[in-house]
């Protein structure tokens, strides 16, 4: 199967290696990747800031950039959220029914990595070995928008060599939330302080989830605490193999 | 009114209310979650519980005059107010016309909203809070932070110390709940006797029988809205349902959302008054209030469809760690959000669409699926949208809006979004020596305060991509 990959701004400019181990899984399962190169943002973060109008023109851009491709994966729940559950209303609020008629036949094509491998290409065991203790953070977009329940734990489970422990309270948003990390960084603060108590708690040298801006948020207050855990995306777990051990 | 950040941060050092308001959150949130999950037809249940309300809120102008056509016909009168200043005056001259200078209040977020007992102590009239949690509030003089539980701040002792310095007789008063419930009991059961008017909201008001209904645990409101002569109803526009039929649904959703029962132990129905049974006289007071305007927006309507039940509050992870009074409303928690700031046309409250973090547990708990995310993130570019064209060119070059308009163009074209990666690698790396970046200036001052930021990598995805040659 010839499938696009939408990477996401963030995952682009900060995580490249969450791209390279999409590709890596991708073509390990036998499928061809291409990236077209013209994606840049999907405009999440300005229609979520209060900026939809300024968001509209990347949505468009979305659309022509992915419109050709029958299926699309991204490493971002909240970014194939953007796609599934604003666009619709981006469009709307732009009176753009052309729009609207494209993110209707494009939104179906564009899945979050998790549900493209266990929905889609119909797998569970992708082949991985990852021989660390590890818990997962179920985030928020890829849980309540997309509903994408307990896929990410099945395709962890056939990791060979994994030592997957539950997160406590694993249904509680970390306290990202975009540009709410830094307009209300005390409590946003005050809710990184919980989920990594939660992480510490099950002793994981691992948290993984489907987002990397999450990650970024509960990975850097792991870091300034100098805990010994990082954070690390499902992708490059699921991409890992015998050879990297 | 300090904003939502600067109120937040001075709550999150209470460490008291910290600990209250998790534990309360948590013991709620485990109650409405199981008996919730006993109902096989709760998704049905929610969804027929918004079909009401849409309806209703879609024929409110016809609804409201048939409801005061039926509660006249049961021999109620009917007033209508514009805003909270003329409910209040209504409110006062039917207590000054029967000469009283005390009332007894059924617990009521509309004649909080409009601050009626300060209207009220105004014009010489002592309204007294009999619901125990606002009674606890009252006596504190302290101020509500939660729908339900107005006083989910504070715990057994503290309210076992309140009430030894304000109620009499309380010398041996223990933190027992019960208790402190039969202090409570002594101290109210005077004013029940004594008052000559009551004074009440409404759950609901049946436009087709003229009924009003109130829904509470303690039994306190039922001796207010049957044991005075006079009752008056104070109640939100919004609340009215089309037919009786439709209260079979709202009273199945709101016990098990609200305090996590499967149904609370009163609930009150009167309609107009009764020869030799209960009050002589009902007022019957509709509120406006700024209802209106929210109903002319069509995405922000849907905050019209509250039942107040405080699900909302109760899955919040900042309403949880923040409490209710950093929200500066007496609709705190993510309904607070969407609410306050309609309610006073953007004027008040326009920090609060950005109180959340859009997890999305709010819409998930919501009895009537009101999609509290969607319309936080309308909000958000309502109050944007507002501040450029009212705030001229201060606002225009906001630090914020100066950024977001430059992103856009980056993000707008391929080869400013490269030109951009490779700038921000190059400007990094005094900042970035040691392998994280720990003091980051500007906004981002604002992450690295709490957190450690990851430098960009030498290569973005797309450079590899190239590298690969395929």
């Amino acid at each position: 199967m010839r499938i696009a990959l939408f990477i996401a701004c963030f995952n682009d400019t900060l995580f490249p290696e969450t791209g390279k181990a999409v590709v890596r899984i991708l073509e390990r399962l036998g499928h061809e990747v291409v990236f077209p190169e013209e994606q840049t943002c999907c405009g999440q973060m300005h229609a979520n800031s209060g900026y939809g109008r300024e968001a509209v023109p990347l949505a468009r851009r979305f659309v022509r950039v992915f419109g050709e491709h029958d299926v699309i994966v991204t490493p971002s729940g909240s970014c194939a959220a953007m796609v599934h559950d604003a666009y619709p209303r981006l469009a709307e609020l732009a009176g753009d029914e052309r729009l609207a008629a494209d993110v209707r036949a494009l939104a179906p094509r564009v899945h979050e990595l998790s549900r493209l491998l266990v929905d889609v290409l119909g797998v569970e065991d992708v082949g991985a070995y990852y021989p660390h203790r590890v818990t997962y953070h179920p985030t928020c977009h890829g849980l309540r928008l997309l509903k994408v329940g307990d896929r990410p734990l099945r395709l962890l489970r056939a990791v060979r060599g994994i030592d997957l422990v539950e997160l406590p309270e694993a249904e509680t948003c970390c306290g990202f939330g975009g540009t709410f990390a830094v307009k209300n960084a005390d409590t946003s603060a005050a809710m990184l302080t919980d989920k990594v108590r939660a992480v510490l708690d099950t002793r994981a040298e691992i948290c993984t989830a489907l987002d990397n801006s999450c990650l970024l948020h509960i990975g850097g207050g792991l870091s300034r605490m100098r805990a010994g855990t990082r954070a690390v995306h499902l992708a490059e777990i699921l991409a890992a193999t015998e050879d990297d051990a | 009114m300090k904003g939502f950040p600067q109120a937040a941060r001075e709550a999150l050092a209470d460490s008291q209310q910290r600990r209250n308001v998790g534990h309360a959150t948590r013991t709620i949130r485990a109650k409405r979650a199981a008996v919730v999950g006993e109902v096989p037809d709760w998704e049905a249940l929610r969804a027929a519980g918004e079909a009401i309300k849409r309806s209703a809120m879609a024929r409110l102008d016809e609804l409201l005059v048939q409801l005061e056509a039926s509660v006249q016909a049961a021999g109620g009168t009917v007033h209508w107010a514009r805003d909270g200043a003329e409910a209040n005056r209504i409110v006062a001259s039917i207590v000054k016309a029967h000469g009283a200078d005390e009332v007894v209040k059924v617990k009521s977020m509309a004649t909080d909203e409009i601050e009626l007992n300060e209207a009220l102590a105004a014009e010489g009239i002592t309204a007294h809070e009999t619901d125990l949690a606002e009674l606890i509030v009252q006596l504190g003089d302290d101020e509500q932070s939660h729908i339900l539980v107005p006083a989910i701040h504070r715990n057994r002792a503290e309210i076992r110390e309140l009430f030894r310095r304000t109620l009499q007789d309380t010398e041996d008063l223990t933190d027992e709940p019960a208790e402190l419930a039969e202090a409570a009991r002594r101290h109210l059961r005077r004013h029940f006797l004594a008052a000559r008017v009551g004074i009440s909201g409404a759950n609901f008001a049946v436009a087709d029988t003229g009924t009003i209904c109130v829904v509470e645990s303690e039994g306190n409101g039922r001796m207010c809205t049957t044991l005075p002569d006079v009752l008056v109803t104070v109640m939100g526009i919004e609340k009215v349902l089309p037919t009786f039929e439709d209260l079979e649904v709202m009273l199945q959703l709101l016990p098990r959302s609200s305090t996590g029962e499967r149904m609370n132990p009163y609930t009150s129905l009167w309609t107009g008054t009764t020869d030799g049974d209960g009050p002589r006289e009902f007022h019957l007071v509709l509120l406006d209030g700024g209802r209106t305007d929210v109903l002319a927006d069509p995405t922000g309507r849907a905050a019209l469809h509250c039942i107040r039940c405080s699900a909302c509050l109760n899955v919040c992870p900042v309403y949880e760690r923040t409490g209710g009074h950093a929200y500066e409303s007496v609709y705190p928690g993510p309904i607070g959000a969407i609410l306050t700031p309609q309610l006073h046309g953007l004027r008040e409250g326009r920090t609060l669409p950005w109180a959340s973090s859009l997890c999305g547990a709010c819409y998930e708990a919501c009895p009537v699926k009101i999609d509290i995310p969607s319309i936080l993130v309308h909000l958000r570019g309502r109050v944007v949208r507002d501040a450029a064209e009212r705030g001229g060119l201060r606002e225009r070059l906001s630090g914020e809006r100066l950024t977001m308009e430059a992103l856009a163009r980056v993000f707008a074209s391929r080869r400013r979004y490269e030109a951009a990666q490779k700038a921000g690698r190059a400007g990094q790396w005094p900042l970035a020596r040691s392998g994280r970046i720990e003091h980051a200036p500007g906004p981002l001052h604002a992450w690295t305060a709490f957190r450690d930021l990851r430098p960009m990598p030498r290569q973005a995805f797309r450079d590899w991509w190239r590298t690969r040659g395929s």
